[in-house]
């Protein structure tokens, strides 16, 4: 049993004095807005309220216990009732409790208040990813966890932003009003963070608001925070917080991108063109169920290398993909991707893994096909 | 149903002559698995139960284990996601379903009838079948494990669609095996009601119960009017996954909040169901050992019907982050802030009943205290969590993990085991052992606040629940976590043997175990024989 003492002492020392505790907070954030200060403030005056009252509590108990102990002797008093104490230790705690709720109420007030909004962010989440849509200025994207598998398995070395790192960040201007509306394509998830308190689920068949206004440049991170399957884990959140100017700059050039990536629609492409950027897709979009080989994980995934059905039925493989499949985890992929990545991607599970079909679709035929 | 079962009366009186030992009017029962399979004595059925949660505590404790050692350091090392929440799932289902709710049923078989004086429960015939539907429950939920595409995977709350378009084809099996309990809840609850409405002993008035007796009538209210709430939310997954309905799913013009309110109007008294009991035992015990009558006997009484009764109103508090209007989260704010009253009361009458006592501390003594201390800081962050714009930042994090945990852990858990030490001499004829006792303590206590105390941090820091892997300034909290849990889980087989050592022999307990206990249960003999009160004895209200 010593041993196990020691042991674990040990442990806890080294706990103690490693690199990361330093780094890591014991506490909630501070955040970096109005919002989230007040928060903060608020989670830590009934802290010290809940403190206060759990050392005087607790003070009068462990008198008690020493002070009345029966080795020493003590006899018990008979008292059992007393209508005077009990109103009083229910009053006391009332009055507590709505000095508590007065504040509470104000700051929650305000987190509901999403009008006047600068800029309109559609956050939808995916299995396992997030989708960030710029309303009304022609501006999308998928945001995927960058951090290769190689790390977690433990065959590399963790990065430094292990898990909390993606591919496309989200970039938001500070000092502007930005208004979030959320929603999900497949189940429940929880876009969270914890830098601007603001945590909301993502509801499919539901758009729920929320609001942030950051106070200063820089990059945040958070997690989803409601359990959505077997990815939960990795499906981060990275905000760039960008100067006004840059942030202007920046959704400039991402709308020219998209103009450019919209006249691909008309033209005809070639195989290899739309197979590398079908790989691309598929490695982003489809490969965290389908699996980066093709093999799925049956049942609830089914395999798309020598998928019979897929391969002898072109209209049918492009349909699913465009429209979901009602009742299964296939969700509907025709406002996710545009009409390049739809036929980049069909062609390029057609042509993978030894699925050797040949065929290819055109994104015009997609236009086409999602304009009926 | 068949002829013979339960055994008719010339079987009784034709094996009477070798039940010397037992009472008079009694046969002795039948030999082996069918004593057990067919026994309608509320004290075997209670032993049962007993045993029962048991061993799903141990099942239970397994998976979390599993879970805990996955989260030992970053990285996934054991298993693989799937899987893991498969682990967090079952551990949850277990835990509650299977352990917690059938001790306090157990404590509650064994221990009305002996405490209002009444000779069994009202419905025994029903009181056993109740008890056997439980391991067809859990051996149905268990056994999906091993079923492809796995067990649950959608945790204990199992949110939709989730739990419907995106589960696991055993989920059918699941919903099946939470309908069985259900019902077993459900008929376990109906009996206790009219055990303790219709059987006290004469002169036993409402108000002279003894505070268990209380909790558990409220508890099988509650039971009643929650568990349909849940059979009919599973039911409607049911029709999802099976029928073609959209109840929960969008694209079918359903609602996935729905279920969450249903679930929740269920979820939220269910958490008081496991906790009011708690209260009944720590009533009894804290006056045994502080040598002084219950402070406050009406008010606890009162305190335990508002809590159930606000239980209904407060539900919506899981669900602050779904986007409910404003209107909607100051009421569940504001009612949640309420229980912290009733509970408060709790706690200050428990102390205040320890203020000039004259107190010592044996092994039940010591797991009522550290309940108090523990529950009550389960209750304080309980209060945080019901300030919704902070709830934004702990909902669904390690913080919330923390919470619930010392409510249910040091909480219901702590409360079972001083039940369990403060009548296992009246079972056994027993003491338990104390210096093994005073082992299992100590390691509990330190086990379970190395556990679930960091995870306060952690959730603070912004760690998510339900994660198999981590962002590394979680690690070391994590790693402090893991070293609690197995420190705790492993301490639990000093319980084990404590309760073995008892049952088999130890120091023998006269029929007031206890010296200043002052209910019916300590007026028969230890151990208690199989059949007590035949004639109801005469209620005498204690002098004080």
């Amino acid at each position: 049993m010593r041993t196990l003492l020691v042991w674990l002492a040990g442990a806890l020392s080294l706990a103690g004095s490693s690199q990361a505790a330093l780094a890591s907070g014991w506490n909630m954030p501070v955040g970096v807005t109005d919002l989230s200060r007040e928060i903060y403030n608020l989670h830590m005056t009934i802290f010290w309220i809940c403190v206060v009252i759990g050392v005087i509590v607790f003070a009068v108990m462990f008198y008690s216990l020493i002070r009345y102990r029966h080795a020493k002797g003590a006899k018990a008093a008979n008292f059992h009732e007393n209508t005077t104490v009990e109103v009083i230790w229910t009053a006391i705690p009332l009055l507590i409790l709505v000095g508590m709720a007065v504040p509470a109420t104000a700051t929650l007030k305000k987190m509901y208040d999403t009008s006047d909004a600068e800029l309109d962010v559609m956050v939808t989440g995916q299995q396992w990813r997030w989708h960030y849509e710029y309303l009304g200025e022609d501006v999308a994207f998928t945001s995927n966890m960058s951090t290769p598998r190689a790390q977690i398995r433990g065959d590399e070395p963790f990065g430094e932003n292990y898990l909390l790192e993606v591919d496309q960040p989200l970039v938001l201007p500070i000092n502007r009003k930005v208004r979030f509306l959320f929603t999900a394509d497949d189940v429940i998830h929880a876009w969270w963070v914890p830098d601007f308190a603001v945590k909301q689920d993502t509801i499919p068949g539901f758009i729920n608001e929320n609001w942030v206004r950051i106070n200063e440049p820089g990059i945040y991170r958070g997690q989803c925070a409601e359990l959505c399957g077997r990815d939960h884990a990795f499906m981060p959140i990275v905000v760039h917080a960008m100067e006004e100017d840059d942030f202007d700059t920046w959704l400039a050039e991402r709308k020219e991108a998209a103009a450019e990536e919209a006249l691909g629609v008309e033209r005809e492409w070639q195989k290899e063109e739309l197979m590398e950027r079908g790989e691309a897709v598929y490695a982003s979009i489809c490969a965290s169920c389908h699996q980066p080989d093709g093999e799925g994980s049956p049942p609830a995934f089914p395999a798309l290398a020598g998928n019979q059905r897929m391969l002898e039925d072109r209209e049918w493989h492009t349909n699913v993909i465009i429209d979901g499949v009602s009742g299964t985890a296939m969700p509907a992929f025709r406002s996710t991707l545009n009409p390049v990545e739809l036929a980049a991607v069909v062609t390029y599970t057609r042509n993978a893994w030894g699925n050797d079909t040949g065929s290819e679709v055109q994104p015009s035929t997609i236009a086409q096909r999602l304009g009926q | 149903m068949a002829p013979k079962v339960p055994p008719q009366p010339s079987l009784e009186q034709s094996s009477t002559a070798t039940a010397a030992g037992h009472g008079l009017a009694h046969a002795a029962p039948p030999k082996g698995i069918l004593r057990w399979l067919l026994t309608t004595n509320h004290k075997e059925i209670g032993s049962l139960y007993l045993i029962f949660s048991l061993i799903m505590f141990f099942i239970g404790g397994i998976f979390a284990l599993v879970v805990r050692a996955e989260l030992y350091q970053p990285g996934m090392q054991l298993i693989q996601p799937e899987f893991f929440n498969q682990m967090t799932t079952m551990h949850g289902l277990i835990m509650v379903f299977a352990a917690v709710m059938p001790a306090f049923t157990g404590l509650a078989n064994w221990m009305i009838p002996l405490q209002i004086g009444a000779p069994d429960m009202a419905l025994p015939r029903l009181n056993n079948f109740s008890f056997w539907l439980l391991p067809v429950a859990f051996i149905l939920l268990l056994s999906t494990l091993f079923m492809p595409g796995g067990g649950p995977n959608f945790g204990w709350t199992f949110y939709a669609p989730l739990s419907t378009t995106y589960a696991p084809p055993s989920t059918t099996i699941f919903i099946l095996s939470l309908h069985i309990a259900g019902i077993s809840s459900i008929l376990g609850a109906i009996n206790i009601i009219a055990t303790i409405l219709n059987m006290r002993a004469p002169g036993m008035r409402m108000m002279d119960m003894p505070l268990f007796v209380w909790t558990w009538l409220i508890t099988s209210f509650l039971l009643i009017a929650v568990m349909p709430v849940l059979a009919g939310v599973i039911t409607m997954m049911l029709m999802d996954i099976n029928f073609g309905t959209s109840f929960f799913d969008a694209a079918g013009g359903g609602d996935p909040v729905l279920f969450q309110h249903l679930f929740w109007f269920f979820g939220h008294p269910e958490v008081y169901i496991m906790i009011l009991p708690a209260f009944g035992i720590v009533s009894a015990i804290i006056p045994t050992f502080a040598r002084k009558p219950l402070f406050g006997y009406a008010s606890m009484v009162y305190a335990t019907a508002s809590i159930a009764i606000l239980s209904f109103l407060v539900w919506a508090h899981h669900m602050f982050v779904v986007g409910l209007p404003l209107a909607a989260t100051l009421f569940f704010m504001y009612t949640t802030m309420l229980i912290a009253v009733p509970t408060g009361v709790k706690v200050f009458n428990w102390i205040t009943t320890l203020f000039r006592g004259s107190i010592s501390f044996e092994p039940p003594m010591l797991f009522a205290l550290a309940f108090v201390v523990l529950f009550t800081i389960g209750g304080f962050s309980g209060l945080m969590l019901a300030i919704a714009p902070a709830d934004f930042q702990y909902h669904d994090t390690y913080f919330v993990v923390a919470h619930f945990h010392y409510v249910l852990v040091p909480g219901a858990v702590f409360a079972i085991m001083a039940g369990v030490y403060y009548w296992l001499p009246k079972w056994t004829g027993h003491y338990p052992h104390e210096r093994l006792a005073q082992w299992h303590f100590w390691l509990s206590v330190i086990g379970v606040n190395l556990t679930f105390f960091p995870m306060h941090f952690s959730g603070l820091a912004g760690m998510p629940r339900r994660i198999p892997d981590y962002a590394l300034q979680f690690a070391d909290f994590n790693l402090v976590s893991s070293l609690g849990a197995f420190l705790f889980g492993f301490s639990q087989l000093l319980f084990v043997a404590v309760v073995i050592l008892c049952v088999r022999g130890g120091r023998k307990a006269p029929a007031q175990a206890w010296d200043y206990a002052e209910d019916l249960e300590w007026t028969v003999p230890s151990p208690a024989p199989l059949h007590t009160f035949e004639t109801p004895p005469t209620y005498q209200r204690p002098a004080h």
